[in-house]
């Protein structure tokens, strides 16, 4: 079973008269990360919530696999600020372990594998919410591999992390991908963007700007902003 | 002042019928709040996590409710359990179990508005992560209230300090009857009105000594939760 491809067909969200997102036509399949970029406000994260089936389209229509459910299977989300459960570091995985579907005699061995591959076997007993930036970063991607996913949401996961988290993660996201799972990532760091993206989506306004390779979209970007983008500019909304 | 004195001796004597009085009122009290417990936590929780038409009346008649005068709620169990009312039949009037079904009537609108209020708060910060989780709404519940475990344990002392300190609905329901249904606070009303001063100060001191013990572990609880649990 899986959550793949995801397909969106026209999808449009908006709040009252204001839209997020507009007409938007995507199809996430297996494959090389997907990186979604674009300024703050550009509907990056509105994105990457109705995909994970957190919201709802106001239009359109979104399928996981050919099927409109939005019930998770085999996708999971890390988010730019994770919310930890009021539990000890093991006891959040565990739950997490247990939502997945995980049977309880596995939970154990698993879970210390989860906090063994992301560097927090340590800090098994200590209370989640009690964490740093980066440990607690670390912690979210471990829940969200508990799920086995296919394909894996990250919301500008090292935004506010220092350069060592950062590296930390990306080594995590980097042998998440050569374990064949989906990266899909929302990012404002071009050197992020350079070192890990496969594909770039181009977001400007809640509409898809451009939608290539990441080779192509940094040596030949189609629009004026997603230049502008490139070069470092600021890109205002007006 | 020679009340105050002697009120002191009573209390220091260990006086078999002045702490029988005491053991009532707290296995009063706490039975109430386990009832109340029973029925407000999971009720709170639920108005929380859904939404209906009406939603909001009924979280406006459960905020109003958390005021309720004892002596209204004493008399409305009263009237169910007197002989000729819908219970009558059960025998309960006048009996310690009438007592703590009041006062759980009483404190269950405190509990189920506190647990509420708690459990939303708490809900909005970590729904989009168990959405992403895919949990169920019957374990979001669970693991709401489960998380939420140091506040709701307040919201019980707050339950618990109001139904050990009323007077009014034990007062109808239980009838102040000597060593059957005689609590703190009926003793206390009683005393002072007989003119046995040191008896009701006595009882008023230990009274107070429970509260303030009482506040002073959920002080210490919470405490210790914020370091061990965050």
């Amino acid at each position: 079973m899986s959550d793949l491809p995801v397909t969106l067909t026209k999808v449009t969200y908006a709040i009252g008269e204001t839209s997020i997102l507009r007409d938007v036509d995507l199809v996430v399949r297996a494959g090389a990360p997907t990186f979604v970029v674009g300024p703050n406000g550009s509907g990056k994260s509105t994105l990457l919530r109705l995909i994970m089936g957190l919201m709802t389209p106001t239009a359109g229509t979104i399928e996981w696999a050919g099927a409109c459910d939005p019930a998770p299977r085999r996708r999971a989300m890390v988010f730019q600020h994770p919310v930890m459960l009021r539990r000890s570091v093991a006891g959040n995985l565990l739950y997490a372990l247990e939502q997945a579907g995980v049977e309880k005699s596995l939970r154990d061995r698993r879970c210390g594998e989860l906090l063994q591959k992301v560097g927090l076997a340590d800090l098994a007993d200590r209370p989640a919410r009690r964490l740093s930036g980066g440990e607690r970063q670390k912690l979210a991607f471990a829940r969200a591999l508990a799920r086995s996913p296919d394909l894996l949401i990250l919301d500008e996961p090292t935004a506010s992390l220092d350069p060592s988290a950062t590296l930390a993660l990306e080594r995590l996201i980097a042998q998440a991908v050569s374990d064949g799972i989906k990266i899909l990532m929302a990012s404002h760091d071009l050197g992020q963007m350079r070192r890990l993206a496969g594909d770039v989506v181009f977001l400007h306004r809640g509409r898809i700007l451009e939608s290539a390779s990441a080779k192509d979209f940094f040596e030949q970007p189609v629009s004026a902003q997603a230049s502008a983008f490139l070069r470092g500019d600021l890109i205002l909304e007006d | 002042m020679n009340e105050g004195s002697s009120a002191l001796a009573l209390v220091l004597s260990g006086d078999p019928a002045l702490y029988a009085i005491v053991r009532l009122s707290l296995v009063v009290s706490l039975s109430a709040v386990g009832l109340a417990a029973l029925v407000g936590l999971p009720l709170g929780g639920l108005i929380a996590l859904t939404r209906f038409p009406g939603r909001a009346g009924v979280i406006v008649l459960l905020n109003a409710f958390m005021g309720l005068p004892p002596v209204v709620v004493g008399l409305a169990v009263f009237l169910l359990l007197s002989r000729s009312g819908p219970l009558g039949s059960w025998g309960l009037l006048f009996t310690p179990t009438a007592m703590v079904i009041a006062q759980a009537v009483l404190i269950m609108p405190i509990i189920a508005a506190l647990t509420r209020q708690t459990v939303e708060d708490y809900w909005s910060e970590v729904r989009d992560e168990l959405n992403a989780m895919g949990v169920g709404p019957l374990h979001r519940l669970m693991t709401l209230l489960y998380d939420a475990r140091i506040a709701l344990v307040t919201v019980l002392l707050a339950g618990f300090g109001r139904a050990a300190a009323e007077v009014g609905a034990v007062m109808i329901v239980g009838g102040n009857i000597n060593g059957f249904t005689r609590v703190m606070t009926t003793a206390i009303a009683l005393e002072t009105s007989k003119g046995d001063l040191p008896l009701a100060m006595g009882l008023g001191l230990i009274l107070m000594i429970i509260v303030f013990a009482i506040n002073a572990s959920a002080w210490a609880l919470r405490l210790y939760a914020e370091r061990r649990i965050g």
